[in-house]
């Protein structure tokens, strides 16, 4: 009983919450790391374009709720996608053409296109805050939880509850079906193909008449459909704020690196590993401990490794480690 | 006039000019080969020909057409296929995927061109579905080879295809290439085995500092006594 | 050319201060100087290592913060009471927590390699975690209940505030040190993506440590280089001054202590433009130019670029803690909130590339013009916002929107700015002079 309550309390606390943000910070790690691929830069603008892809969800979100229209017991935000999704696709395009496509005809170095990713990432956070302003935003509605824990423990008659909210089960198959669709196209199709050539090896792949120009297009639609998605599910989750998606720049780049960038595989292994240790290190162990201790003993302390204050400096020292340790990735990235 | 030519090509990266004057060709169901000490401009020859960097002036002919102005995507859809001396796979792609993006400007059914690629290296069917990265040295210069002919090219360019491979891999990829000259492709190619290479080529051309030194069928050059001494190592 | 070219800039900026002294008020004309003053130091900083050597610092917030901590430190007086509740144990903890880091490197270096090593450190740094926490947790809360609405936290060395300059330069410094050596070498973009992860940190650290910093409740009262206005406006000396001058007193004191930060600043500004050129022109200077333009060629060379690349990075981040101490002495006192990477890291890069990258003299025109119109932008950006929406009904809805967002207006301006400029003025207004090498 007391080893049930002890993983249940665990499943709560820590298995649930890091799939879901594991599964957030895996598809904005996807999205990072396919740019990383093709364009052969780090975007810094990629949680500003989760922002501004949220946003544009939101927007049809009010938009759609204020019409009636709505999906039951799944958020409207479902429905919004689509139109945030088209948004942002165009407006990254619109970067591309304004900005990046002239440092790639003079084949500009990395750290160019460094910077002026930093550039669009402040433009891009005037427009969010201009347009949605730089509060937090509710968007979320429906039906709430698909688990109270409540009715979890008086089904099984255990101390501890297990609370699974509607928003963690929609991120978790949302993220499993875009992976699996990402991957058959990236597998299975022509074009799909010729990214992953381009990506292995850019003067081969226009010696064979792959046409770099739409590598590039598809390339950025892409990762602006996983920036959207990613950045919904996050602020369905949690909640939208600007500024918390320029802060998840942080962990994203760092699942990224761990999973080696430019290594789809990598990415979405490295998103977990990411929320997994964040979330560990930052759990308070006293009552998990005060379950598997024998007896009624239970320590007085806290048990927390680090506040949760500091949770993003557990990436940041994953990051660091693993740039020490094994530049490449645990999946072997592009060169270092 | 030959089928492939490139004439009086003089140019370089940008900075000091590499060719000067240089002219390098080939017939149809010919082989010729291009030999030269280290950084004499060979692969630069190769570049200049499949349009991958500038000649200021000079021209290249394929086919009586002039297509000196056209990108190296447009020269492949011509009819031209170029093996690189470096990094001519797709490492993390299988043999057959490479393959396929050897055919990406087709549309119509490619299986055909795959077998037949199968039946002249019959190792990469075995390997089909591994990656290119993890193959030997010479599978992979197969595989690269492989890659080029799947657009069915009248013309086939490679750059050391021999390089970094045991003395019989290297008879091996030379029959190869016989073969394929057999079926009445044009074959333009360096070499560091020149004695090797020359032997089985129509025609040969020494090139020096990127200027053409001699000119003549390969079975003349191995005979030349200038040539022996100096490039054939006696 | 060049000479005339500096000049002219520089005396269009000067006629700017003087028309914002003239039209608004000397006293906001003086402390924009000030801080133009401290935003050249910090874009020179920046230039050491961008211009120099090509490095990309997406964390110049947190290096300029740790300038900020030192000042607290250095000037601050001590609170004993707080040392007596918890000094001895954070102390304590330190010692713990070095003694667990020597402990596992210790494991590393003796034990055989193996799974039995691995759990061995991984052992010894949970326990010796757990052991720190342990010392450290109390002692804080300790500290932090000491009278906690004035004081909460340790305090500082209570030593002139002056020092707290070169030792934020060297507080940054070893934050650089560490990781420049972890991630110099390897791409570009990892050093970029470890400063902004850093940065976040420090910045975290200093918003939390009620202890050190007392966080968000800030640091007030830091002493100061220069007299107080109110001690001016009492002693005799300057009355007679500004009545001479036919000055009010309290206006004029308040100049005149902005006119001491001023000439300090300047001061300091002087002396590392002057050893920036040097080294600029020095033998290192070159070497660092030539890796920076080519790096493979250099490296074939046999020029360690990374060791290079190093020093660099850790000169140019002593640099920008300096100008954070600085600007936390101008300020008078510490508030972590304040620190916005918008503010901090990014305006600088936009001075750095506006004034012209590997030109001394350009980021410091950058620093002065990027900061004036940074500070101008907002009456303006106000101005053309009220212009603009004049034909719109006063309680409209979108207007009031337009209105409030026209400060977010100021950083896409800026990010425009930037784009604009690394694209079609990579070489920014006073580009960098090449030609004799
Ligand atoms: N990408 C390049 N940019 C500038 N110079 C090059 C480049 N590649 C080769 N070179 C120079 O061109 C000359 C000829 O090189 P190359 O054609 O590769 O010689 P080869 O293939 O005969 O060994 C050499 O001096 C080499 O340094
Ligand atoms: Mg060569």
């Amino acid at each position: 009983m007391e080893l049930l309550n002890a993983l249940i309390l665990m499943a709560n606390f820590v298995l649930v919450p890091a799939l879901a943000y594991g599964s957030q910070l895996a598809l904005g790690a996807l999205g990072v790391t396919l740019i990383y691929g093709i364009l052969r830069f780090s975007n810094f603008a990629h949680g500003d374009t989760m922002a501004f892809g949220t946003m544009a969800v939101i927007l049809f979100t009010w938009w759609f709720q204020s019409m009636g229209i709505n999906l039951g017991p799944l958020p409207t935000a479902l429905l919004a996608l689509p139109f945030g999704i088209a948004i942002c696709a165009g407006f990254v395009l619109a970067t591309d053409k304004l900005v990046y496509k002239f440092y790639r005809q003079q084949r500009a170095a990395p750290v160019i296109y460094v910077i002026a990713s930093v550039g669009v990432m402040f433009v891009l956070n005037g427009i969010v805050r201009f347009i949605i302003g730089p509060d937090d935003q509710a968007f979320a509605d429906g039906e709430r939880f698909i688990v109270r824990a409540r009715s979890f423990k008086e089904w099984t008659g255990l101390e501890e509850g297990l609370t699974i909210k509607v928003s963690q089960g929609i991120t978790v198959i949302t993220a499993v079906l875009v992976v699996a669709a990402l991957f058959w196209f990236l597998n299975r199709t022509r074009t799909g193909k010729s990214m992953r050539a381009f990506s292995d090896n850019e003067d081969l792949a226009l010696l064979s008449g792959i046409n770099p120009d739409k590598v590039v297009m598809v390339t950025w639609i892409i990762a602006a459909a996983l920036a959207t998605i990613a950045g919904t599910l996050y602020g369905l989750d949690k909640s939208f704020k600007p500024f918390t998606y320029f802060q998840l720049l942080l962990p994203i780049f760092a699942a990224a690196i761990v999973g080696g960038l430019g290594n789809p595989l990598g990415a979405i292994a490295g998103g977990y590993v990411i929320a997994f240790s964040e979330i560990m290190v930052t759990y308070a162990y006293k009552k998990f401990i005060g379950y598997m201790a024998p007896g009624d003993w239970s320590p007085d302390s806290l048990l927390q490794l680090l506040g949760t204050n500091y949770k993003f400096s557990v990436s940041f020292v994953i990051l660091l480690l693993v740039l020490l340790l094994r530049p490449t990735g645990l999946f072997k990235g592009k060169s270092v | 006039m030959s089928f492939l030519i490139g004439e009086k090509m003089t140019g370089g990266y940008g900075g000091a000019d590499i060719l000067h004057d240089c002219t390098i060709a080939a017939d149809q169901g010919e082989i010729a080969v291009i030999v030269g000490p280290n950084g004499a401009g060979k692969s630069t020859a190769m570049k200049a020909v499949f349009g991958m960097l500038n000649i200021h002036s000079g021209r290249v002919m394929l086919d009586g057409e002039d297509i000196t102005a056209l990108t190296p995507q447009a020269r492949v859809a011509k009819g031209m296929a170029f093996v690189p001396q470096t990094s001519n796979v797709f490492p993390t792609m299988s043999v057959e995927e490479n393959l396929e993006m050897g055919a990406f400007l087709r549309r119509d059914n490619i299986q055909e061109t795959i077998d037949q690629v199968y039946e002249l290296f019959p190792i990469l069917g075995d390997k089909r579905r591994q990656n290119a990265g993890e193959l030997s040295g010479g599978q992979r210069q197969q595989v690269a080879v492989g890659r080029a002919l799947m657009t069915q090219p009248k013309v086939l360019m490679l750059d050391e295809p021999t390089a970094g491979v045991s003395p019989i891999v290297m008879d091996e990829l030379f029959d190869r290439i016989i073969e394929v000259a057999r079926t009445g492709i044009s074959i333009l190619m360096v070499e560091q085995n020149a004695r090797q290479a020359l032997d089985i080529a129509d025609k040969g051309y020494v090139l020096v500092q990127g200027r053409n030194r001699y000119t003549d069928t390969g079975q003349a050059l191995m005979n030349n006594p200038d040539v022996r001494k100096s490039f054939l190592g006696g | 050319m060049t000479m005339n070219r500096n000049f002219l800039y520089f005396a269009i900026m000067a006629v700017l201060l003087v028309i914002v002294g003239q039209f608004q008020s000397w006293n906001l004309s003086l402390s924009i100087l000030n801080l133009c003053l401290i935003s050249a130091i910090m874009a020179l900083g920046v230039n050491i290592q961008w211009g120099y050597a090509g490095l990309f610092n997406v964390g110049i917030m947190g290096f300029a913060a740790l300038g900020g901590l030192a000042a607290v430190l250095i000037s601050m007086p001590p609170v004993p009471a707080a040392w007596a509740a918890g000094g001895g144990g954070v102390l304590l903890s330190a010692l713990a927590g070095a003694a667990t880091i020597i402990g596992c490197i210790v494991a590393y270096a003796k034990l055989p390699k193996g799974r039995a090593r691995s759990a061995i450190i991984v052992a010894i740094g949970v326990i010796g975690f757990f052991i720190m926490r342990g010392i450290f947790v109390p002692a804080t809360d300790a500290i932090e209940s000491v009278d906690a609405a004035k004081t909460g936290y340790l305090g500082g060395l209570g030593l002139p505030v002056i020092l707290a300059w070169p030792i934020g330069g060297l507080l940054a410094g070893g934050v650089a040190w560490v990781i420049g050596k972890i991630t110099l070498g390897l791409r570009s973009d990892y050093l970029a993506i470890a400063t902004l992860g850093i940065s976040e940190i420090i910045v975290a650290i200093m918003k939390n440590e009620d202890w050190m910093t007392r966080g968000v409740k800030n640091v007030n009262g830091l002493p100061r280089p220069v007299p107080f206005e109110i001690d001016l406006q009492q002693a005799e000396w300057f009355q007679n001054l500004s009545a001479s001058l036919g000055q009010d007193v309290v206006i004029f004191s308040s100049i005149f202590v902005k006119l001491c930060y001023a000439g300090l600043f300047l001061a300091v500004l002087l002396a590392i433009f002057w050893l920036s050129e040097r080294a600029l022109k020095s033998p290192w200077g070159r070497m660092m130019r030539a890796i920076r333009d080519n790096e493979v060629s250099a490296n074939a060379m046999g020029k360690d670029v990374t060791w290079r690349h190093l020093q660099v990075f850790v000169l140019g981040s002593m640099v920008v803690g300096i100008a954070g101490a600085m600007l936390t002495t101008l300020d008078g006192q510490l508030t972590p909130a304040s620190y916005q990477p918008l503010r901090f890291t990014f305006l600088i890069w936009v001075m750095v590339i506006v004034g012209g990258s590997g030109n001394n003299m350009g980021a410091v025109l950058g620093g002065f013009v990027v900061w004036f119109f940074w500070v101008e932008a907002e009456p303006i950006g106000i101005w053309l916002m009220d212009t603009l929406t004049s034909g719109m009904a006063e309680d409209s809805g979108l207007r009031a929107h337009l209105l409030d967002s026209a400060a977010h207006m100021r950083l896409m301006t800026m990010g425009v700015i930037l784009l604009l400029v690394l694209r079609f003025s990579p070489r920014g207004l006073l580009p960098e002079k090449t030609g004799h090498h």
